[in-house]
This record gives structure tokens, sequence and C-alpha cells, in this order.
């Protein structure tokens, strides 16, 4: 079978299942799927540009989605004037003297000869740094989460589009791509100090900042709320009942002969749909033409061969950081687009089981090294997970009813379907190593 | 005095408790340090292989509470442990004949195993989460405490107090077990010899005849009964949810990797170390050092370094310096 036959073939059935979900249960549901198939395929990329084509073992995916998350908020919440009159500024000064502090150790662990000296004077600039950080920040903090911490406690955002935020309603779609940009210099500070280490090493080195990452996030409300969570982030798109307000729409809507309430929740998904799948596409042709180009090509041959391509003169340490820092943007760009499709950032919600290692399946089912695959995997996988916790249950409910009705057994069997969707998870993924470790779509 | 009551209040709250962790930690880091000794991988679903043998054992519990046999003042689960170790060692030998034996015989890199241990992570963490659900659960049963806060202040005088935990004490008696009979496998039987020489070098192992295949089974049957025990004595001592020992990874990993992966000595060091460190940042020492100074000069803070939530960035802050300062962690690696 031809590259392109098979290619098309993976779409096709894509676009299958995602229309069958349509037409079987409801175009609802189908779209939602579509939505966030369409981020998980971005982020897909991203992971693929790192393992697939530099063989970087990245397990902090989480990390960079929940930082492009943060971004989404920055830029598309009002900022709350009252907190930044309360403590903004002193916050802003106690980051000043923590930065300072670890640049000033930087410099003297550069520059200063080894010995007891210089181990003395880091150890008393880190003691002083980080008093004279807490002492100027907690108190800044503290201002800032007394004011109203029922509904903001934060210092908000950067929109400046009225008290909600929604007149400026470009501001979330300007986000996006500050999300990749917050992650990018993320990864460039992660990617300084951990890229140097063996792959099972930097595997749990990103493991960890990405935890490190949820945590701030927890437990920094000055930032953005913590657990509290920020909701009703405003929109790149109409919202529904502005819709059904609009004569002009109602009147349209009952040409297609839908009602106005179905209409509108449509048309706002297929919106969102259109503008993700524009990123998507522009993403999926710059990283195309950066495979095929004189630069993939020599990242695949660092990924293949370290030490010849040292030998040839390329500079390997700096290529991984590069590729460490696209790959992680393009996570930050997907989980910015995420968060503004969910309309809130919750960080309890993050888990690596979803947002890291969940992606790492759809990179490894659609082909690692194929760009193509990547995105068609984190599709199809995104449907998988999806069905399996829609559908579970339903079939679980089928396969058992041959069991007594008030079987305790079967009772659990039934409570527990919507778990089932790891161990199909674990499942395809071995088998997919077992029978075709190249994935569906292998690297050509 | 004083000195005493913000000794004994380090103690109770400090001391005890990350030794306890610690020991919990040391198990667990064993396992992982074998597995990377002798089939040459970081295994990602050992927190998971920890709640599926963690998981069993509470059924066991259950059934046997329920069946009116308990241990009296210990917790039913001791009685249990057997049978979760049992279950486990099945599963893993099972998965090894399942999954990981077709990449040790094609000799795939290392990265393709670990990537591997991720597919059996997400089944095995599916797997406990069907059997048993997600719920926290609570299963230590006996007696609490060793000894009481009143107990110790009515036998000290001291104005702070003292409590030991039945789970505590246990956790330290079953570790100081655990590694006494581990260590004794190793170094003094017959298949323990072998197992070393199979991680000093593998050739010159199969050369002098050593089963490369009976020296992976007993591998996998030993990571089991640890993964079982450590899994157990965290449940026993805080309480048992699938996710949270999908959590210990991070830590584990960082133990074993602080000590020098693939070395016992140091995975117990590296437990020890990594809990300590976690619990000394994130516990607000106000008290011990307003005890501890001269009147007046204690402060006025809590001295609380970083909030309970951080205490993640505490183990990876001692892993990434270890890592870029002594690669090789703390005791040299690959020898056990």
């Amino acid at each position: 079978m031809t590259d392109r036959r098979r290619t098309g073939l993976f779409a096709g059935l894509v676009a299958l299942l995602i229309l069958g979900t349509g037409f079987f249960d409801n175009w609802n549901l189908a779209l939602i799927i579509l939505n966030y198939g369409l981020i998980s395929a971005i982020m897909a990329l991203g992971v693929n540009l790192q393992w697939g084509l530099a063989g970087l073992f990245n397990v902090g995916i989480m990390g960079f989605v929940a930082l492009g998350g943060l971004a989404s908020v920055l830029l598309s919440m009002p900022p709350v004037r009252e907190s930044w009159a309360a403590g903004g500024g002193r916050t802003l000064l106690g980051l000043a003297i923590g930065a300072v502090a670890i640049v000033a150790l930087v410099a003297v662990y550069k520059r200063m000869r080894k010995g007891r000296t210089r181990a003395f004077v880091m150890l008393a600039l880190t003691i002083a740094g980080f008093f004279a950080f807490r002492t100027v920040f907690d108190g800044g903090v503290e201002a800032i989460e007394a004011v109203n911490a029922a509904s903001a406690g934060y210092l908000g955002g950067l929109n400046f589009g009225g008290d909600t935020g929604r007149d400026w309603w470009w501001m979330p779609i300007l986000g996006w791509p500050v999300g990749g940009l917050l992650a990018a210099g993320a990864a460039w500070a992660i990617g300084k100090t951990a890229l140097g280490l063996r792959s099972d090493y930097l595997a749990i080195a990103t493991l960890g900042i990405a935890e490190i990452i949820i945590a701030v996030l927890k437990n920094e409300n000055w930032l953005s709320r913590g657990v509290q969570n920020v909701t009703g982030l405003p929109r790149p798109v109409p919202y529904e009942t502005d819709l059904q307000a609009d004569p002009a729409f109602v009147a349209a809507a009952a040409e297609f002969g839908i009602d106005p309430t179905t209409a509108s929740t449509l048309t706002v998904k297929l919106a969102y749909a259109g503008l993700f799948a524009v990123f998507l596409i522009v993403i999926l042709i710059l990283a195309q033409r950066a495979l095929h180009s004189p630069w993939g090509r020599m990242m695949r041959a660092i990924r293949d061969n370290e030490v010849a391509a040292e030998a040839m003169g390329k500079d390997v340490t700096r290529r991984h950081l590069q590729i460490f820092i696209i790959g992680s943007a393009i996570c930050g760009l997907a989980g910015a687009m995420m968060t503004t499709l969910d309309g809130q950032l919750t960080p309890a919600s993050y888990q690596p089981l979803r947002f890291t290692f969940l992606v790492w399946v759809m990179v490894i089912v659609g082909g690692s090294g194929n760009n193509i695959g990547a995105a068609l995997g984190g599709m199809l996988i995104w449907w998988l997970w999806v069905a399996v916790g829609e559908y579970g249950p339903d079939l679980m409910i089928w396969a058992t009813s041959a069991l007594h009705a008030d079987s305790a057994l079967k009772a659990s069997l039934i409570d527990s379907a919507p778990q089932m969707r790891f161990l199909v998870m674990g499942t395809v993924l071995l088998l997919i190593l077992r029978f075709s470790p190249r994935g569906i779509l292998p690297e050509k | 005095m004083e000195l005493l009551n913000g000794l004994v209040f380090l103690t109770n709250f400090v001391i005890v408790p990350a030794l306890a962790y610690g020991a919990q930690l040391a198990i667990g880091a064993l396992g992982v340090t074998l597995v990377y000794a002798i089939l040459r991988f970081s295994n990602f679903a050992h927190g998971d292989t920890m709640a599926f043998g963690t998981a069993v054992t509470i059924k066991v519990t259950a059934v046997l509470v329920a069946l009116g046999v308990t241990l009296g003042p210990l917790p039913t689960a001791l009685l249990a442990l057997p049978v979760g170790i049992a279950a486990t060692g099945l599963l893993l030998l099972g998965t090894d004949w399942l999954v990981y034996k077709f990449y040790r015989e094609q000799k795939a890199k290392p990265v393709i195993l670990v990537i591997v241990s991720l597919g059996v992570m997400f089944v095995l963490n599916g797997l406990t989460r069907v059997f048993i659900g997600v719920r926290d659960i609570q299963f230590a049963d006996g007696a609490r405490f060793l000894f009481t806060v009143q107990q110790f202040k009515a036998w000290s005088g001291l104005d702070e107090g003292l409590a030991v935990r039945t789970t505590q004490a246990i956790t330290l008696v079953t570790a100081a077990i655990t590694v006494a009979v581990l260590f004794w496998f190793l170094n003094k039987t017959r298949t323990g010899k072998s197992m070393r020489a199979f991680s000093d070098n593998e050739d010159l192992a199969l050369l002098s005849g050593i089963d490369p295949d009976r020296v992976v089974r007993v591998t996998w049957l030993i990571v089991a009964a640890l993964a079982t025990i450590a899994g157990v004595l965290y449940g026993l001592d805080k309480s048992f949810k699938a996710f949270t020992y999908f959590q210990l990874l991070l830590p584990i990993f960082a133990a074993a990797i602080v000590g020098g992966i693939g070395n016992p000595v140091g995975a117990i060091a590296g437990g020890f170390l990594i809990a300590f460190a976690e619990v000394t940042v994130t516990y607000p020492l106000k008290k011990v050092l307003t005890y501890w100074l001269p009147d007046g000069m204690g402060p006025d803070g809590l001295v609380q370094l970083l909030s309970g939530d951080y205490k993640f960035a505490v183990s990876f802050m001692i892993l990434l310096i270890v890592l870029l300062f002594k690669p090789t962690g703390l005791f040299k690696g690959q020898s056990i």
C-alpha cells in the first residue's frame, strides 16, 4: 500500500468515526470530540517534534499545557484594579528580588573559582535571597488575596475590553500564541538544566517539573486563584444566548429546520472548530516543511547517531534545546486553546495520565516521526478516549446482561466501566508497540 | 528542659513521620532499583504495581475481617499481605511473559522498554481502578497508638507530647526485616549471588551458566514483594487511593536516583534523605525554634519554608542537584 493511500485511509477512518458519532448519537457530542480532537492533534504534533524528530523523551507535557492555560487566563480576563492597587507592585518587586537572587547565584557559580569561599558565598546568597524574597513577596500576596476573596483575590488579566472583557473578543485568540511563548520560556529554563541528562533521567526530570508547575498553579492564588479556579473566561466566538436573541439567526435556523437552541450550540462549536482547524493546518504545514528541510534531516541525523552528527560539526546540545523549546511551545499553544474552549482554568484537573501520557499514546499509535500520523493519531485516540467513557457503560450493561440482575459483581462492573479508559489505552499502546512499533503511519 | 521540649516536638511532628515515610520510599525505591539493575530500564509502572498489590491486600483484609479473623492490636492487613504479594507476583510474571520478554529477546533499547512500561502503567492503573474503585480507603484496624501524647506526658513530665502510631512502628519494623532479608538473600544465597553477577556483567554471567530467565523471574517476584509491602505500609500509614500511588512514582524515582540507581544501599539512603527533606521543608518549625532560641529571639512567622503542596518540588530539587553535580548518585550506581 502506498503512503498516500495509507494516509488517506487513516484520515477517512477518523472522519468516519466522528461523523458516525454525529449520525448515530448526536452532533453536539461529535463536535465536542472534533474540537478537543483538533487540540489533541496540535499537542501530538508538539510531542512528535520532540520525540519523533529529535528523540527527546519529554514526559512533562502536562506542565506546558497548564502554562498555556495560565496564559489564556492572563490575557483574556479583565484586570482586578483593586488587587493591583493593594499589592500588585509589591508582589512583582518580590518576584524581581527572587529573579535577581537566582541570576546572582548563577553568576557567582560561573565567575568565582571553585572552593570553600564560593560555596560559602552561594549559601549566604541563597539564604539572604530566599528570606528577602519571602518578606517582600508574602506581604504583597496577602494584600491581593484579601481583595474580594470570593470572586477575585487575584491580579486578573490584561483584557481591558469592558468589565467582563467581552468587548475585546480577540484577546483569547491572542492568548494562544502567548501561551506558546510562556511554555517556550519555561522550556528554555528547563532545557538549559535538564537536557544533558540521559533519556530516562530526562523523563523523570520533566515529570517532576510538570508536577511543580501544577503545584504552583494550585498554590499561587494571587496569580490565577489556585484551586478556586478562574471561571467565565471571555470567548472569541459568539455566545449561545446572544445568538438565540438575534432574529436573523433564529430565522436562518428555522430555514434549516433546527430549533434555535440546538442551532446556537452547534454554531458556537463549529466556530471553534474553524478556529482550531486554521491553527492546526498552519502548524501542520510548518511541521511538514521543517521535517523535509535540511534542518529536519539534521535533526533526524542527530537522533539516529549523536556522535556522528557531532563529528560532522553539528551542535547537538543547541539543537536539542531548540527543538525542546519549539515542541513545548506548541503544547503550550494547544493548552491555551483548550482553556479557552473550557471557559475556565481548573488546576486540579491537570493529571499526568490525561495530559502527558495520553498524548504520548497518540503520537506512538499515530506514528512517531510522521507529522500527519501523529495529528491523526491525536484525533483517533481522543475519539477512543471519549467513546470508551461514553459508550463503555452501555457496553458493560450489555456484556453483563447474562449475570443476575442484582448481583454485586454486575453492579461493580457497571460502576467501574468509565475506568476502562485506562485499560483500553494501555492495551492499544502495548498492541501497537508489539505489532506495529512504528505506528499506524510509519516515518518515511 | 527547653531543649528537650523542642526535641520532643520535633520528633513528634518531623522525625517520626519522616522515618516512616522514608522507610516506605526506601522499599519502593528498592523495587525500582532492582528492575533497573537486572532488567536495565526505569519502570514507570512501579507506582501502579504498588497500588495493585495494596488493592488485593485490602480486598483480602476485608474478607478476613468479615470472617472474624483479626490480629488483635496489629492491623489485619499484615495477615493478608502474603496473598497480596502472591497475586502481584503472578501479575508481574504474567506481564513479563506477555510483554517485556519480547523486547528483552530483541535486545530493544532501554527507552523503548520505558515506553512499554508506560503502557503497562496504563493497564495496571485501569485494572486497579476497575478492581477497587477510585475512592479513598482506610484499612488500618487494631490499636491506633503504640503510646499516646497523654501517656508520654505523664511518663516524662514534659510540656510537649510524643505519640507513635502503630502503623508507624509497624512500618519501621517491617522495613527493617524486609531490608535484612533482601540483603541476606542477595549476599548469601546462590540465587542472590547469580542475580548480582547478572547485574554486574551479563555476558560473563551467561558464560558461567546462570539461567537468565530464572534471574528475571526471581527479580520480578522480589519486586512484587517489595512493591506490595511498600504500598501496604504507605496505605496503612496514610490511606489508599489509586491516584496517590501513581504520584509516589516521583519521590520513589528521586530516592533511587539520588542514592545511585541500581544500588540497594543507595535506594535506602535516598528514601530517607528525600523523606526528611520533604517533611522538614514543608513543616512549620516555629515552635521548635521558639524552644531552642533564647527568650525573645523566637521567630514571628511560621518558619514554614514552603507550603505542603510543594513537597514534589523538594524531592525534585534534590534530584536535579544530584543529577547535575553527581550524576551517579551518592553511592555509585549499577551494583547490587
